[in-house]
C-alpha cells in the first residue's frame, strides 16, 4: 500500500489502473500526433489499433452517421476495457484492473445511461412505451410481457455487464494463481527443498499455466470486444425505428 | 438416532457447478451451428463469427453470474 493511512492509499489494483491510464494517453497522444495522408510504419500500426474497434465494432453495428456521434464512448470503453484486462496477464503486474468490481460498474453504468439518453433523445417518452409495451402484441398480453421487458432492459442489461467482466477476469486470475501456486509448491517445495519425486507434478502445472496463459489472453480481448459491442448493440436497440 | 449426514462447506460451488451446466449446453449449440452455418456458406464467415462470439458471451455470463454468488455474504445459512 502506498500512502497507507491517508485518505490518498493506494493498493496494487490502483497503482495498476494508473499506469494503465499513463500508457494509454501516451500510446494515443504519441501516435496520434502528426499524421500524414501516406502513414509511416508507426502510423500504420496506430491506424490498425484504431480502426479495428471503429470499423468493425462501432461503424458496423450503428451505421456511419450515428456510429460517429457515440463514437467516442465506445472507443473510450474499449480502450480502457483493453488495457486493464491486459495487465492480467503481463508478468510482474500479474492482475487485471477489472478484476475488482470499480472500473465495470463505471463502464456498465456508463452504457446504461448512453442508451436510454440516445433513446430518449430519438423518441422522447415513446422509448419507454416502446421498450416496455412492444407494439404489434394482443393487449392481455402485456400482463405478463410488461414486468420481463423491464426487468430484462433496465436491470439484468447493466448487472450482466458488470458481472461478466468482472467475473471473467477474477477467475482468470484464481486460476492462473493457483497453477503458478501449485508449480511454486510442487517444483520449489517438494522437489528441490526436500527432494520428494512427487514434485515432478510440477511440470503439469506449469503446462497448465501456460495454456491458461494463452486462454487469458484471448479471454482479455475477447471481453472488451464483447462489451463495446453490447454497448453499441443497446444504443442501436433504442434508436431503432420499430421502438 | 441419527437424524442425517451433516454438510459442512458452503453451497457456492455447487451453484456454479449447476449453473455451468446450462452454459455449457447453450455455448455448445451455439458453436455447432456455426461451424453448420460456415460449412454451408463459407462467404458468410467473418459476420457468423461475430455472432458467434456475442452469444457466447450473453450465454455464458449466466455461470459467471453464479461465480459472483461465492462473494455475496449472506448473513445466515439457509437450510436448517
Amino acid at each position: 500500500m502506498l500512502f497507507a493511512g491517508t485518505p490518498f492509499a493506494l493498493n496494487r489494483i490502483e497503482l495498476i489502473r494508473l499506469l494503465v491510464l499513463a500508457l494509454l494517453l501516451v500510446f494515443l497522444l504519441v501516435g496520434t500526433r502528426r499524421l500524414k495522408l501516406v502513414p509511416g510504419r508507426g502510423q500504420v500500426v496506430t491506424e490498425f489499433i484504431l480502426g479495428f474497434p471503429r470499423n468493425s465494432i462501432v461503424i458496423d453495428t450503428l451505421g456511419e452517421k450515428d456510429g460517429r456521434r457515440f463514437m467516442p464512448i465506445l472507443m473510450t470503453v474499449f480502450f480502457v476495457t483493453i488495457g486493464m484486462n491486459l495487465t492480467g496477464i503481463i508478468p510482474g503486474l500479474q492482475i487485471a484492473g477489472t478484476s475488482i468490481i470499480g472500473i465495470p460498474l463505471i463502464e456498465a453504468v456508463i452504457l446504461y445511461v448512453v442508451f436510454i439518453y440516445a433513446g430518449i433523445k430519438k423518441h422522447g417518452g415513446g422509448f419507454f412505451k416502446a421498450s416496455l409495451f412492444p407494439p404489434g402484441v394482443p393487449w392481455p398480453l402485456y400482463i405478463l410481457l410488461t414486468p420481463v421487458e423491464f426487468v430484462s432492459t433496465f436491470i439484468v442489461r447493466p448487472i450482466s455487464l458488470t458481472l461478466r467482466l468482472l467475473m471473467n477476469l477474477v477467475a482468470g486470475h484464481m486460476l492462473l494463481a493457483l497453477c503458478w501456486a501449485a508449480t511454486q509448491f510442487f517444483l520449489i517445495t517438494l522437489l528441490v527443498t526436500q527432494g520428494q519425486p512427487l514434485g515432478l507434478l510440477g511440470l503439469g502445472t506449469f503446462a497448465f499455466g501456460v495454456v491458461f496463459f494463452g486462454l487469458e489472453l484471448f479471454v482479455a480481448l475477447l471481453q472488451a470486444y464483447v462489451i463495446t459491442i453490447l454497448g453499441a448493440i443497446y444504443i442501436q436497440l433504442s434508436l431503432a425505428d420499430e421502438h | 438416532m441419527a437424524t442425517g449426514i451433516d454438510v459442512v462447506g458452503q453451497l457456492a460451488p455447487l451453484a456454479f457447478g449447476l449453473a455451468a451446466i446450462g452454459s455449457g449446453i447453450g455455448v455448445g449449440i451455439i458453436v455447432g451451428k456455426t461451424i453448420e452455418s460456415v460449412a454451408r456458406q463459407p462467404e458468410l464467415q467473418g459476420r457468423l463469427q461475430t455472432l458467434m462470439f456475442l452469444g457466447i458471451a450473453l450465454t455464458e455470463a449466466l455461470a459467471f453470474i453464479a461465480v459472483g454468488v461465492a462473494y455475496i455474504p449472506f448473513p445466515a445459512p439457509i437450510l436448517p
